[in-house]
């Protein structure tokens, strides 16, 4: 796994990369990313991996200017042509599958195939009730339990991380809150974009995932042209983590071979 | 030395604390009886015009979704006062203008009740304490950086006399301000601010603006106090910090004999005890620095556990946020933290919390403008230079 800072528009951008062929953009998921996550190895196996930590997340910094998960797609945008990729394909968890979904629909042409992973960015529902449960309103262990099949076993020890991962963590969850405070969890214009996005797309999510349901994600999948969904079984919120094994089988074969 | 009588409004008939999860944000307002809150709100503004005949200014603030504050308006109440109250200085602390949306509104609803009351408003920011940034929905990341934007904002709106301005900031975006009326006072009311970090307290006195502090203790209130001395200093305002830049907040009651006193003063810790408020309301993400999360992750005590632990008459008197007793003991209380802080202008009273009913109230407003008010002013000036011991 290789790691460099790149630097673009203020941000200096932590960028991890790890194997050859065809390129497949990862954006993580508020937890972060980490070169040791157990989907890596198999997302890299045959792949050129590409996996930024968003800025304000895990080592990347956070300039002033950035406030909205569009502005992190744009960040993203000028990273594709930093690094000469004209087209590749991406995937995106959770709130990495909302900058996805924004990516894509700023420049379809750059997308080859898309899966989104228990995505978050659209507000669907109806008004009077959050689509995402409000993660800022709850206790942790009733976050614990909408993320996770199996919290017992998912659930993260603070005792066994160090300092700086626990900052990073800690941090992580405050640049979420920054980002998806208001409108929560959602862009109101994204809804009218994603027309866009004529790419193949994969929504997943796990089936026990308390904060993207099912109904939320089929309404998600409607919005595209090109859009299918499937389920994970045994995972909740974070299926790459929880069922990495079944997740990236039913990804790579989403994705196929590339010509 | 000035003091100021404070009372949070609380609604305090509430169920078993057993059988909520929360007395802030989440308390269904079922709960809450209008006729009896029309009946409080009478009795508070009474007590305040008490306050005010003993001799004593007034204070008030604002708090949402809470019974432990009933006053989600604050300058409702304060337009109000300014028309019932005569004489008193008027200080709301504060406007929480890190969830207020329109600065501008503020600076409107601030000159008014300076019109109203004839120059008598003193005008306090606060940035919000964290409950209250889900009832506002206001982002709890980059507090800080939208109080300060909103408070120079409001002071530019409130001293532009010349027609309408425009202000495009990182924050707030207004293309012609000019507001009416204009307030009394020139060039502006006293700007107050209520920070418990050292670092906000630097910031506040390379302003000189009055730094006020809520039950922050010995230790706490010091640290804060140095840290504004020190920001007064190195903005070149000079060696000398007047006393009258400096409030200190806490729990006052007194009364002619120990045992009144002692009653009274249980009382008022409901203030402290009532304050059920679970961690992922009392702590939403980037309110606290990232460190200090993480020192708490670490099993380092919540600031807010701390001010419960204190939930004794003698714990909260041993901490400083507490001084009770009879006239000479309040004196010799909180000579004591003054000596400690070095010194401060303004002692925030707050006299009345929970069940602490109107006749107990008033004793305890009485007892302490009749009997230790004199002697403080006396003896504490408000011509004094802090930090000299």
């Amino acid at each position: 796994m290789q790691r460099r800072s790149i630097a673009i528009a203020g941000v200096e951008l932590d960028l991890f990369e790890d194997g050859n062929g065809p390129p497949l953009l990862f954006l993580h998921s508020a937890q972060g990313f980490a070169p040791e996550h157990p989907y890596v190895p198999r997302l890299s196996a045959d792949r050129r991996l590409i996996a930024p930590s968003h800025p304000g997340f895990g080592k990347s910094s956070l300039p002033d200017w950035i406030d909205a998960i569009d502005d992190i797609a744009y960040i993203y945008l000028e990273l594709l042509d930093r690094l000469n990729l004209k087209q590749l394909d991406v995937i995106g968890c959770s709130v990495g599958g909302w900058i996805a979904a924004e990516l894509a629909t700023k420049s379809p042409a750059s997308v080859r195939k898309l899966v989104l992973v228990g995505p978050v960015g659209v507000k669907t529902g109806p008004i009077d009730r959050l689509d995402i449960p409000d993660i800022f309103a709850i206790p942790q262990s009733e976050i614990e339990r909408l993320l996770f099949h199996d919290p017992e076993r998912m659930r993260a020890d603070p005792s066994r991380l160090t300092d700086e991962q626990l900052a990073i963590s800690v941090r992580n969850r405050e640049t979420l809150a920054l980002l998806s405070w208001e409108p929560y969890m959602h862009n109101p214009k994204l809804l009218h974009r994603l027309h866009r996005v004529t790419a193949p797309t994969l929504f997943l999510r796990g089936e026990s995932d308390g904060l993207v349901s099912a109904d939320y994600l089929a309404a998600y999948a409607r919005l595209m042209p090109n859009a299918s969904t499937d389920m994970i079984v045994a995972a909740g919120h974070a299926p790459q983590m929880e069922q990495p094994e079944a997740f990236t089988k039913k990804v790579l074969a989403f994705l196929g071979a590339v010509s | 030395m000035k003091a100021w009588h404070f009372s949070e409004n609380a609604y305090p008939y509430l169920p078993p604390a057993e059988e909520y999860e929360s007395i802030r944000v989440s308390l269904p307002n079922r709960i809450y009886d209008p006729e009896k809150g029309a009946a409080l709100y009478d009795r508070f503004l009474d007590e305040w015009l008490i306050a005010e005949d003993e001799g004593m200014e007034i204070m008030l603030n604002e708090h949402h979704q809470t019974a432990t504050c009933v006053d989600p308006a604050a300058p409702l109440v304060l337009a109000a006062l300014a028309r019932l109250s005569k004489k008193a200085r008027l200080l709301i602390l504060g406007n929480p203008i890190s969830n207020r949306r329109q600065p501008v509104r503020v600076a409107e609803e601030m000159a008014m009740v300076d019109i109203l009351s004839r120059g008598r408003l003193e005008a306090g920011f606060v940035r919000g304490v964290p409950y209250e940034v889900l009832p506002a929905n206001s982002n709890p990341v980059r507090m800080n950086e939208r109080q300060w934007e909103a408070l120079d904002l409001i002071v530019k709106a409130w001293t532009n006399h010349d027609g309408p301005f425009s202000h495009e900031g990182r924050f707030f975006h207004y293309r012609a301000v000019n507001i009416w009326p204009r307030p009394y006072q020139q060039p502006h009311p006293p700007i107050w601010i209520s920070t418990t970090s050292a670092g906000g307290a630097a910031r506040v006195g390379a302003r000189g603006y009055i730094q006020a502090t809520f039950l922050t203790g010995f230790d706490g209130t010091r640290t804060i106090y140095d840290a504004y001395r020190r920001g007064w200093r190195e903005a070149g305002r000079g060696n000398d910090v007047p006393i009258d830049r400096l409030a200190y907040s806490a729990l006052v009651y007194t009364a002619p004999n120990e045992a009144d006193a002692r009653a009274g003063a249980e009382k008022l810790l409901w203030y402290v005890t009532s304050n059920k408020v679970p961690p992922h309301i009392a702590n939403p993400p980037g309110y606290v620095p990232v460190q200090a999360n993480v020192a708490m992750l670490r099993g380092a005590e919540h600031p807010l556990s701390a001010f419960r632990r204190a939930a004794t008459v003698e714990g909260a008197i041993e901490a400083g946020i507490m001084f009770a007793g009879t006239p000479d003991q309040v004196y010799r209380q909180m000579k004591k933290l003054y000596d400690h802080v070095g010194g401060f202008g303004h002692l925030l009273i707050m006299g009345q919390a929970g069940f602490l009913e109107h006749d107990d109230t008033v004793l305890g407003i009485r007892t302490f403008a009749r009997e230790v008010y004199p002697r403080v002013r006396e003896e504490f000036p408000g011509t004094a230079i802090s930090g000299v011991a």
